[in-house]
Formats: C-alpha cells, structure tokens, sequence
C-alpha cells in the first residue's frame, strides 16, 4: 500500500527517547545511528516511508512535540 | 522516499501554546506530553491570551519557558493558594496550576485540599509519577508498596512509610470540588482520552463550574532506573492497580459539556 503521508522529525527537539519508534504501528521509524543532532542525539527518522498512514500515533506520543504529520490531499481522478 | 510533489494537509504540529525552546526534561520524559497537551488545549480553545498558569516546585520548576501564556512560580506546594488568589482578583482569566506529586500530595497537601474545599474556579494538572523527580527519586507520597527510591532503598514498607495516597479519590469526597479524573500517559490511546480530560477541566472553569483536576500517571525514566519505553511499561504494569483511571467526580453541571 502507498504511503498516506509522512512525518518531519525537527532534530532541534528529538531527543532519542524512541518511544514514537517504539508505537509506530508500522514500523516506519527508527532512530538514526548514522547521525548526531546539535544535541547529541540519534535522531529518529523515516525507514519505511511506503508504510506510514499519517496516522498520528508517533507525534502523539513524542514527549518533545518533535514531530510534524502531513498527509496526502486526494488526488483528482484523471482524464 | 518521501513524495513532495504531491500537496499535503498537516495533520498533526506543535501546538502555537507551546514556547519553541527545548525542554530539560530527560528523554522521553512524559512532563513533555502533559505539557504539550496543555497547549493544544488552549490553542484549540483560543484561551492562549487570557491563561496564567502557575509552576510548582519540582522538574517542572521551569515550565514557565516553555509556553506561550502568562506564568508564575509558586513556593513548593503553594500553587493552589497563589491560583485562588490571581483567580478571584481576575475572575475572567483561565488560571491553572502545574503541580507534581511531591508538591501537591506532600508538602501541598494542605493547600490543594483547602482549594478544592472551597471550590476555587482553578483547573489543576496534577503529575504523579510516584517519586521526586527534581532531588533525585526519593520516595513520595505516591511512591508504590516495594518501590525502591533512593530514600527507600530496600523498598517502600507500608508498615513504617503508608500507604500510597490517592489523590483523585481523596479530593473527589470533598463538596467543593467538581471534576476530578484521573488519566496516564502511557500510550496514544490514553494520552488521547488525557488531552480530553485537560480540555473539559479548562471548560468547567471557563463556565464557572468549580474546581477542576485532572490526575496524570507519568514517567520517571531517570529515577526509576529504566529506558523511556520500559518506563511506560511500568506505568501500565505496576501503577495503574494502584491508580485506577477513572472520573471519580463529575458533577451534574459538568455532565452536560459537550467537547
Ligand atoms: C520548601 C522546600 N522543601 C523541599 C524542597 C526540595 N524539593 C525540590 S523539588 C521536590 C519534590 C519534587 O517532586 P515532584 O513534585 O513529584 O515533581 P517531579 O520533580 O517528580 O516532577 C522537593 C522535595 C524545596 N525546593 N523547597
Ligand atoms: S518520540 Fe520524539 S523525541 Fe522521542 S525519538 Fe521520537 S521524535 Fe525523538
Ligand atoms: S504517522 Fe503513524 S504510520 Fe506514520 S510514522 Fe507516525 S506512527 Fe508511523
Ligand atoms: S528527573 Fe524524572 S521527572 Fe524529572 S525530567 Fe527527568 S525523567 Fe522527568
């Protein structure tokens, strides 16, 4: 299934708790140990983009407001 | 990877309540959500202007920074006297208090009871996450049978320290108070139903229906000596036998808001 939407982690205020990669329910997110913040943190980001519903769960669970959900407006049928 | 292209809708930001610095809450710490759902409250309510809220004296010493509204700080455990106090010199203005549970439940005891008894116009966010977080994870007054703090290291002896006081049903006894809940913050679906109940104790405010509280069950990650995700595990596992969620006070008037 496409993805509905995605979500923008704002890395000023993630601070690696992974409890929005803990809730995911598709496995979207993880956090990425590829990478530090200005912080010091391993941010979370997007591993499975095609999952993700834009369902919310993540954002409302992150404990620093980090996270920004966009969702797909519906596309007009063609022809 | 992400598709830009196509035109979206946010679904989901950070509430406008909400100041943009960063907290010094530990990670994952759940004072972060309560107060991100304090904010959303306020902003969907249009009540950012006309807020005050009142800090307490505990982790949350500085949540003054950390929204976009008029603040104070109370004296430990004095938050619910300084509330009465701005409430009735302004009646008009949306006035809260952000407590702890060593501040509300300990050395405030005294103060939220007597605000509750008489009634006061105040809504109150009463984090309990069984410990003092501030000063290093002493035990609390909230603190569960056998929990090991770093005051009660061979864990808490009902015999010798009590029992855990339950605040949503101790203040739901008194007359004057008229909606108190209790809520946690351990998952999307609770934390769902927590951003509701902040919502209707501003509402009963906002209608002059009384004292409103709604009782939190948070985290401790740091003091209680796991990782944020265990931690939410605990709550759920451990706290919630002895903190049942619940309305433990609607009153008729307060029965009939409709969110
Ligand atoms: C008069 C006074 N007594 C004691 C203290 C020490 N003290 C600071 S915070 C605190 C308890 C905080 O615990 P809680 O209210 O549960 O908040 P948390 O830090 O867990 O969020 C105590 C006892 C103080 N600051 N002032
Ligand atoms: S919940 Fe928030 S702070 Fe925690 S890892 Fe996810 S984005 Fe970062
Ligand atoms: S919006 Fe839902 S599906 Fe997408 S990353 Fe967040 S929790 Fe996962
Ligand atoms: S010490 Fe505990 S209550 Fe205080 S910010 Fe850290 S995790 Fe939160």
């Amino acid at each position: 299934m496409p993805a509905k939407g995605y979500i923008i982690v704002n890395e000023l205020y993630c601070k690696a708790c992974e409890l929005c990669v803990t809730d995911c329910p598709h496995e979207v997110l993880a956090l990425d140990m590829e990478r530090l913040t200005s912080r010091g943190y391993h941010p979370a980001h997007m591993v499975k983009p095609e999952a993700c519903t834009a369902c919310s769960i993540c954002a409302v669970v992150c404990p620093d407001a980090a996270i920004t959900v966009h969702r797909y407006e519906k596309q007009k049928a063609e022809g | 990877m992400v598709v830009t292209d196509i035109p979206t809708k946010i679904v989901y930001e950070r509430p406008e309540a909400l100041d943009p610095r960063v907290t010094h809450y530990c990670p994952g710490c759940t004072h972060g959500v309560a107060h991100r759902l304090v904010a959303e409250a306020l902003d969907e309510m249009g009540e950012v202007e006309n807020t005050i809220g009142v800090a307490s004296v505990g982790c949350s010493v500085f949540a003054y920074n950390y929204f976009n509204i008029d603040f104070v700080e109370a004296a430990h455990g004095r938050a619910p006297a300084m509330a009465t106090g701005i409430k009735r010199v302004l009646p008009d203005r949306l006035v809260f208090t952000y407590q702890g549970d060593g501040d509300l439940a300990s050395i405030g005891m005294g103060e939220i009871v007597g605000a509750a008894s008489r009634g006061e116009q105040i809504t109150v966010i009463f984090i309990n996450n069984a410990t003092y977080g501030m000063t290093g994870g002493q035990m609390a007054p909230t603190s569960l049978p056998g929990q090991v703090t770093s005051s009660s290291p061979t864990g808490r002896d009902v015999t010798r320290q009590g029992h855990p006081i339950q605040t949503a049903e101790l203040l739901s006894t008194l007359t004057g108070s008229s909606y108190i809940v209790r809520r946690s913050l351990h998952n999307f679906r609770e934390t769902r139903r927590a951003k509701k109940a902040i919502r209707t104790a501003f509402e009963v405010q906002k209608q002059g229906l009384g004292f409103s509280l709604v009782e939190l069950l948070s985290n401790c990650p740091t003091n209680w000596g796991m990782s944020a995700v265990e931690s939410r595990d605990w709550i759920e596992e451990r706290m919630l036998a002895f903190y049942p969620l619940g309305d433990y006070k609607v009153s008729s008037a307060v029965a009939d808001i409709k969110i």
